[in-house]
């Protein structure tokens, strides 16, 4: 039998693990990189609340905006974010929120 | 030239206008990869049957064994796609599906703003509101309103949390099984259950549906 016994330190890479977990403060990055990448203009620069890591990790949308499918994988995150942080004068309730996958390249502890 | 001496009790017949900028590059990239045979005319074909073969009465099933069935209830909530594939439901591509449960405090709402990102192994192909820009740019900035124009009013209590699907993940939305179904079979359950409550743009009730 060979498992690893509490004596071996194993090191994970940068990355392996996710960098946020639940209720940690966010904010989203404001960058503007050319491609696709799946961050809408509107939640760029917003503050947020990671509501969920979400399992499995998955390729880099940058790196996907430009057909490349294989490789690098991060993680997304569910991120909360209230209508009136993202919304000015928002009259709805205030207790109303967006939630959104931000992949983590995207994402400022804050 | 073809006679056309018949009375005109049709209206007229109009031409389908000439395709537009996307449809023509569709359809150059289309025959270029079959040119180079990266796909087939018969894959292509094919995914379409796949497509069409996704209903509303797929989701309409999961969410009615949720309504009778708390542990499947339970097993859907924690992993979408894994209890949808208790169904048979496949997932053909890499999405992973994430059901929001409706409640008496919260009610969720599904839109996609920077496209047209839908659950569609389970409900097929989106209505044409779904991604059309209105919908897309208010859903997510006067939720109510959007609703209200549904005809679906929430009580300022109940929270709107909208949902932008945007990556990876797609969503469902499991409403509240409605008053005066207690006797209800699953399947007249079921058939209560409209596309549009499981986007979230209305709530289920007994009107809606044919088991009235």
């Amino acid at each position: 039998m060979i498992s690893a016994s509490s004596t071996i330190q194993i090191v994970k890479a940068l990355g392996e693990e996710p960098a946020f977990k639940a209720g940690d403060r966010v904010r989203i990055s404001v960058r503007y990189p050319v491609g696709h990448y799946r961050v809408p203009i509107y939640i760029r620069g917003k503050q947020g609340i990671i509501e969920k890591i979400l399992e499995p990790a998955a390729v880099n949308n940058e790196e996907e905006g430009f057909g490349r499918n294989a490789g690098l994988k991060g993680w997304y995150y569910r991120v909360a974010v209230p209508l009136t942080e993202l919304w000015p004068g928002y009259d709805g309730a205030p207790h109303d929120r967006l939630v959104i996958e931000i992949f983590e390249t995207w994402l400022e502890r804050i | 030239m073809t006679t056309h001496d018949h009375d005109h009790d049709h209206p007229k017949i109009i031409d389908e206008p000439m395709p537009g900028y996307y449809e023509i590059m569709e359809t150059a990239v289309r025959e270029l990869l079959v040119e180079k045979k990266l796909i087939s005319p018969g894959e292509i074909r094919r995914q379409i049957e796949v497509l069409d073969s996704r209903t509303t009465a797929l989701g309409a099933k999961v969410v009615a064994r949720a309504w009778v069935d708390p542990e499947f209830r339970a097993r859907l909530l924690a992993n979408g796609r894994a209890a949808c594939e208790e169904f048979g439901i496949s997932f053909y591509d890499d999405t992973q599906l994430i059901v929001l449960e409706n409640t008496d405090k919260v009610h969720n709402l599904i839109v996609c703003t920077l496209c047209s990102c839908y659950p569609r192994p389970v409900l097929g192909l989106p209505p044409d509101w779904y991604k059309a820009k209105p919908y897309r740019a208010r859903a997510v900035k006067e939720p109510r309103k959007v609703l209200a124009e549904f005809g679906t009013e929430i009580p300022d209590d109940v929270e709107i949390r909208v949902s932008d699907s945007t990556a990876t993940v797609r969503y469902l939305v499991l409403p509240q099984r409605p008053a005066g179904t207690k006797d209800f079979t699953e399947e007249q359950l079921a058939a209560l259950v409209t596309r549009d409550a499981m986007i979230g743009v209305v709530k289920v009730n007994l009107e809606q549906g044919i088991a009235v």
